[in-house]
């Protein structure tokens, strides 16, 4: 299908982008890999009057490092999921986020997807929000007036909205190195390789002496924005790393971790995450994210060394998946 | 896969039939680079865009097309009214009854609107953008009328009507008896005299054929006379059928089925976009080309199944059974397109299946809702049957406390009971089930996995596993015309071939039977190398071209190879009996003293004498030499019309893991058995087994179009109708068993729709058969984690899909509300 008519720009730096984001006024829309918005586009659900198109801003390409082992990987925003998948410093540092990327879409989308446009996006089903949300990204925004950073829990602000000023754009993604004995594991539901998750699970815990000294844990797809399962989290610090912490910190805590949720949408649970059409959450209850947080808590207690897992672990991350993702065809496993 | 045999180096060449042959025409098709109907330009073409109706059932009251024809590039604008008078009405080949009510089908909507997706206007500009861009400007007043959506509803009394000018949603109802045709008893004493009665309500959940190539139609007008390229299955039903709807006269149109990236029955049909292509050029002078985008291809182009079936099964304690009733409601949509009505009827005489009923009853009422029309959609009726038929001998096992396995083995027919003629009054050809399931629990690892199953459900594994079968036959090889004209079917199911040989040796091969992605290219080269003895690599296949193919009839129900395929194996037996004349004449010897083999006459017992076929369609070219009173060709052709259909079968075994935790479902292993007939290229065999089970499954697990309450499809884009991939389907453990077909020169059965038809019903009985134990006895298809889910927490068949999707990308949306249908989510969707 064709889109209706816009005005294009293809600026070479964040400063033109700006500027191009600036004259075009509140109905420009910045395009980074275009896996969203061209097929809005496409069946005229958006018709921006300007697309900025970021494809050629270098800059917002690449992954570095910042500071020493207490320091930070900063992620450009328009990296492409295919890159962050092969990336060493995401590899060593945060193979969660490589983890959950391969999930993402297929090998199409991420050759052209890029890491910034899903956060930016905000969609709450897509994989990488809950991944930034547990791994306590920083997002850094660049406006008109100069750059300002936003903590993950500040940048997700309701379905399909973030913290992004009408002039400003997502330039990069700060991901806290993680010191010590880190375990990370992304366990996903959807229905084909292809498809949104029905929920997904971000889970990273930190082991000190056999016990669990620090549990994050990212909720995709439960709620208008990724959340974080405080409550199991909290269940989980200082318990000793073994299933039955896990079993206790998954279905025991679930009101808990929706509580967490902003003050307006106290007492509402997860839910359908689009305006107008949410079932209370007594609906949902096929799909409690009960199962989702043991079974990738469990994961990572289990599995030893898993911390650091290299790239070479590419198969080994297949290897790695959870019960039902394991037994997909094509894997080589059966 | 049966092993292609290894053959003594001392045997000559090889016979092409049964090699597994790399298809010729796959590098053009998999690249691209060939004659897709999209891909052409024409100086001058025009393209045209279609307005279509957001609401399901509305009077029009106008249709302002002003601004859309004042637009830039826009050349004409069309409404219903412009067009009325010559737009007649899009053609039902198959009025399977006396009284069928035909509502008629207007291509573009004159006075109402019946579907979401009918076309209200057509815009002709000179780009495809300008003709898009004109769409948004059309401006349509819609006077809403009441929708009907439920065929039950629809047929209660006092239902509001899917047509506002036809005082009944039933189109036909259609009904056979066993005992007043004389192929079984009487099916009401049967049951009065069973031990037992099982009763189920299966619903064929609605499905959307998703080809490929999306649609697309090209119309070049010369003077009187009409080219149309259109991306079809039947360019011979179609030409046949414009002339008759548009009164253009059949020897002005010539239509080109150029290379056609798959169909699955979705194109086999008459569409109202290209009776419009073909009335705008012929109005405009000028060639005209419509190309459908995907959501309008999944919103417009005709859907499949979609029927309710109650079915009765009556047997006696012991397991014999004694006789089976169908009740279906079959869900016709707003409209008749071609073969709409008969889809139900080709399923009519398989739902007894292999089984050794002595009565049956079938009755299907054909309902009109205000949804896309139904046709065909590959396997068209024999898949439901066999659902149907497979899944409540595996209800009636359990009521018996019988393995299923043995409950089939008990009823069905045996191998030395063929030829046998069914209680529905078809005699089955040839095959041997019991030969076919071994190899298949061979196949599968049967026993081990009945063992893990056992350990799984003794520790309360919260992955349960269950094993389902489905031991299914189809009749295909579409057909025999007399048995079709007693159906009141529109045409015969005869094929023709031709078979050209050229100067230089080579041949070629015209086919009646045009392909869209089978392999003919290859497959009928292999045929006529061995009938011909000429290389593989010189035999080019024609096809899909009304002027190059004069007769034919096409491609569907899995009669290519059957029907076709025997047509050119007969026309090249008799291009060699003409060779035969020529070569007593160059050998100088009598007709009766030449073998011809490996291509080449020669006189028995004088070695070293010979002439080859390929010398001979040159001196049959040149002539200079020939037979007195033998005209100077060796080209043939043949027309075969089989007596019978054919009876492929084999036994599908699915070994299903169910997640009780998740509803998540996941095939752990499945195998199947297939007897097809003789195999000509076991590649392509491979081949159409797997894209079958790949959408057999599909329908199981996956795929569903859903309407809101207000008729809009929520599942219209790929987003939210989940066509599985490579990446969602397990590997397939295959093979074959072969009883050659006796009703063709092949021996073949055919195997396109083989793999579709059997495996829907192998997939559901396997997830039940893991969960049975914790009381589910049903689950809607398709399975989705939230249906399983609920079936085994709060008990029935998981429910019905939410309505209230959206037919936008919407990530999120998807599966959150697409979900099970609750009162909260029932909002008619959010547009």
């Amino acid at each position: 299908m064709i889109p209706a008519a816009f005005d294009y720009a293809r600026p070479t730096t964040v400063d033109e982008a700006l500027q191009a984001l600036a004259a075009g006024g509140e109905d420009a829309k910045v395009l980074a890999g275009g896996q969203s918005l061209i097929p809005v586009m496409r069946l005229r659900l958006a018709a921006p009057s300007m697309v900025v198109d970021l494809t050629r801003v270098t800059e917002l390409r690449g992954v570095r490092e910042e500071g020493g082992d207490d320091g930070a990987l900063v992620i450009g925003a328009m990296t492409t999921h295919s890159d962050v998948v092969s990336d060493p410093l995401i590899a060593q540092h945060a193979p969660l986020i490589a983890q959950a990327t391969e999930t993402v879409a297929d090998r199409q989308v991420r050759h052209r997807g890029t890491f910034g446009g899903a956060l930016a996006h905000a969609d709450p089903a897509g994989d990488l929000p809950a991944v930034a949300l547990a791994l306590d990204a920083e997002f850094v925004l660049a406006g008109p007036g100069g750059r300002r950073t936003v903590p993950a829990r500040e940048f997700f602000v309701d379905y399909l909205t973030t913290a992004l000023a009408e002039d400003e754009l997502l330039v990069e993604v700060r991901v806290p190195k993680l010191a010590g004995q880190w375990g990370m594991h992304y366990e996903k539901f959807n229905r084909v390789a292809q498809a949104w998750s029905i929920v997904a699970v971000a889970a990273a815990v930190r082991r000190e002496d056999g016990h669990i000294a620090e549990a994050r844990i990212g909720l995709t797809n439960m709620g208008p924005t990724p959340l974080r399962a405080t409550a199991s989290e909290q269940a989980l610090a200082g318990a000793v790393a073994g299933a039955d912490a896990v079993a206790e910190a998954g279905p025991a805590r679930r009101r808990g971790n929706l509580a967490q949720r902003r003050p307006q949408r106290q007492g509402r649970l997860p839910c359908a995450s689009r305006p107008g059409a949410h079932p209370p959450g007594g609906q949902r209850s096929g799909r409690s994210p009960d199962v989702g947080v043991s079974r990738a808590t469990r994961e990572l207690v289990h599995r030893p060394g898993s911390r650091r897992r290299g790239v070479a672990g590419a198969a080994r991350h297949r290897a790695d998946r959870p019960l039902h993702a394991r037994r997909r065809p094509g894997l080589g496993h059966r | 896969m049966t092993a292609v045999e290894d053959r003594p180096a001392t045997a000559g060449p090889a016979k092409e039939v049964g090699q597994a042959r790399a298809r010729k025409e796959d590098a053009r098709l998999i690249t691209g680079r060939t004659a897709w109907t999209d891909n052409m330009v024409l100086p001058g073409m025009l393209h045209l865009a279609v307005v279509r109706s957001p609401v399901a059932h509305a009077k029009l009251l106008s249709v302002d097309v002003e601004a859309a024809r004042s637009a830039p590039n826009v050349v004409a604008v069309f409404t219903g009214r412009d067009l009325a008078e010559e737009q007649g009405s899009i053609p039902c080949a198959w009025p399977v009854t006396d009284t069928m009510v035909n509502p008629g089908h207007p291509s573009v909507a004159v006075d109402e609107v019946n579907h979401v997706g009918e076309a209200v206007a057509v815009i002709v500009a000179r780009s495809k953008t300008a003709a898009q861009d004109a769409v948004e400007l059309v401006d349509v007043d819609y006077d809403p009328l009441p929708v009907v959506l439920d065929m039950e509803q629809a047929l209660a009394d006092g239902a509001a009507l899917t047509h506002d000018h036809v005082s009944t949603n039933e189109s036909f109802r259609w009904i056979f008896e066993s005992g007043e045709a004389g192929t079984g008893g009487s099916t009401d004493e049967a049951f009065a005299g069973a031990e037992v009665v099982v009763s189920r309500r299966f619903v064929q959940q609605r499905l959307i054929p998703a080809f490929m190539e999306p649609r697309s139609t090209v119309v070049q007008p010369q003077g009187d006379n009409f080219t149309m390229w259109s991306s079809t299955q039947v360019p011979h039903i179609l030409r046949i059928m414009l002339a008759m709807t548009t009164g253009i006269p059949e020897h002005k149109l010539r239509v080109i089925a150029p290379d056609v990236g798959g169909g699955f029955g979705g194109k086999l049909q008459v569409t109202p976009e290209e009776v419009l292509t073909l009335l705008v050029a012929k109005r405009l002078g000028k060639p005209v080309k419509w190309t459908e985008t995907r959501s309008e291809s999944l919103m417009s182009a005709h859907h499949g199944r979609d029927q309710v079936q109650f079915i009765d099964i009556a047997a006696d304690r012991d397991g014999t059974v004694r006789g089976l009733k169908v009740h279906l409601l079959a869900d016709m949509g707003a409209y008749l397109r071609l073969v709409t009505p008969g889809v139900p009827i080709l399923g009519a005489f398989m739902f007894p299946a292999i089984y050794k009923f002595p009565a049956y009853r079938f009755d299907c009422q054909g309902v009109f809702t205000n949804k896309t029309p139904t046709d065909a959609y590959r396997g068209a009726g024999r898949p439901e049957a066999t659902f149907a038929i497979e899944r409540i001998m595996d209800e009636l096992a359990v009521e018996l406390g019988m393995d299923p396995l043995e409950l089939r083995r008990k009823n069905w027919i045996r191998a030395e009971e063929f030829p046998f003629t069914t209680v529905a009054g078809l005699e089955y050809d040839s095959g041997d089930y019991e030969q076919a399931t071994r190899q298949a629990l061979e196949l599968l690892g049967y026993d081990e996995l009945r063992e893990e199953q056992r350990r799984r459900r003794e520790s309360g594994d919260p992955v349960q596993l269950g094993i389902g079968f489905s031991t299914f036959t189809e009749m295909c090889g579409l057909a025999p015309s007399r048995v079709l004209g007693s159906l009141s079917y529109g045409a015969g199911g005869w094929e023709h071939a031709s078979i050209r040989m050229l100067p230089t040796g080579k041949v070629e091969v015209v086919t009646g039977s045009t392909p869209h992605g089978q392999g003919h290219e290859t497959a009928w080269s292999q045929l006529v190398a061995d009938e011909l003895g000429v290389p593989f690599e010189d035999v080019e296949v024609l096809h899909g071209d009304t002027a190059i193919s004069p007769r034919g009839m096409d491609t569907y129900g899995s009669r290519s190879l059957v029907v076709g395929g025997a047509a050119v194996v007969n026309a090249a037996q008799k291009v060699v009996a003409k060779a035969r004349t020529v070569a007593a004449h160059l050998l100088e010897a009598s007709e009766d003293d030449l073998q011809f083999e490996g291509g080449t006459f020669s006189v028995r017992g004088t070695p070293g004498s010979g002439v080859s076929i390929q010398e001979i369609a040159l001196a049959t070219f040149a002539a200079h030499n020939f037979p007195d009173g033998v005209e100077p060709s060796i080209d043939a052709d043949a027309t075969f019309d089989p007596v019978n259909f054919s009876f492929p079968h084999g036994t599908h075994v699915c070994a299903m893991e169910v997640d009780t935790e998740t509803g998540m479902v996941t095939i752990r292993k499945y195998a199947c058995v297939d007897d097809v007939g003789t195999i000509v290229n076991p590649l392509i065999v491979e081949g159409q087994i797997h894209g079958g089970l790949a959408q057999g499954i599909a329908q199981a697990l996956y795929e569903e179009a859903v309407y809101d309450d207000d008729g809009n499809l929520t599942t219209g884009t790929f987003v939210d109708y989940l066509v599985p991939s490579a990446a969602d389907l397990p590997h397939f453990d295959t093979g074959n068993t072969v009883h050659a077909a006796p009703g063709n020169p092949i021996g073949a059965k055919g195997v396109g729709e083989a793999g579709c038809i059997a495996s829907t019903p192998a997939v559901v009985n396997a997830a039940l058969d893991a969960v049975r134990h914790l009381g589910v006895s049903d689950i809607l298809m398709p399975l989705t984690p939230e249906r399983v889910w609920r079936a085994l927490h709060q008990g029935g068949d998981g429910g019905d899909r939410a309505p209230a999707g959206t037919n936008a990308y919407g990530g999120a949306q998807t599966e959150t509300t697409a979900g099970v249908s609750t009162p909260e989510s029932r909002l008619g969707g959010d547009r």
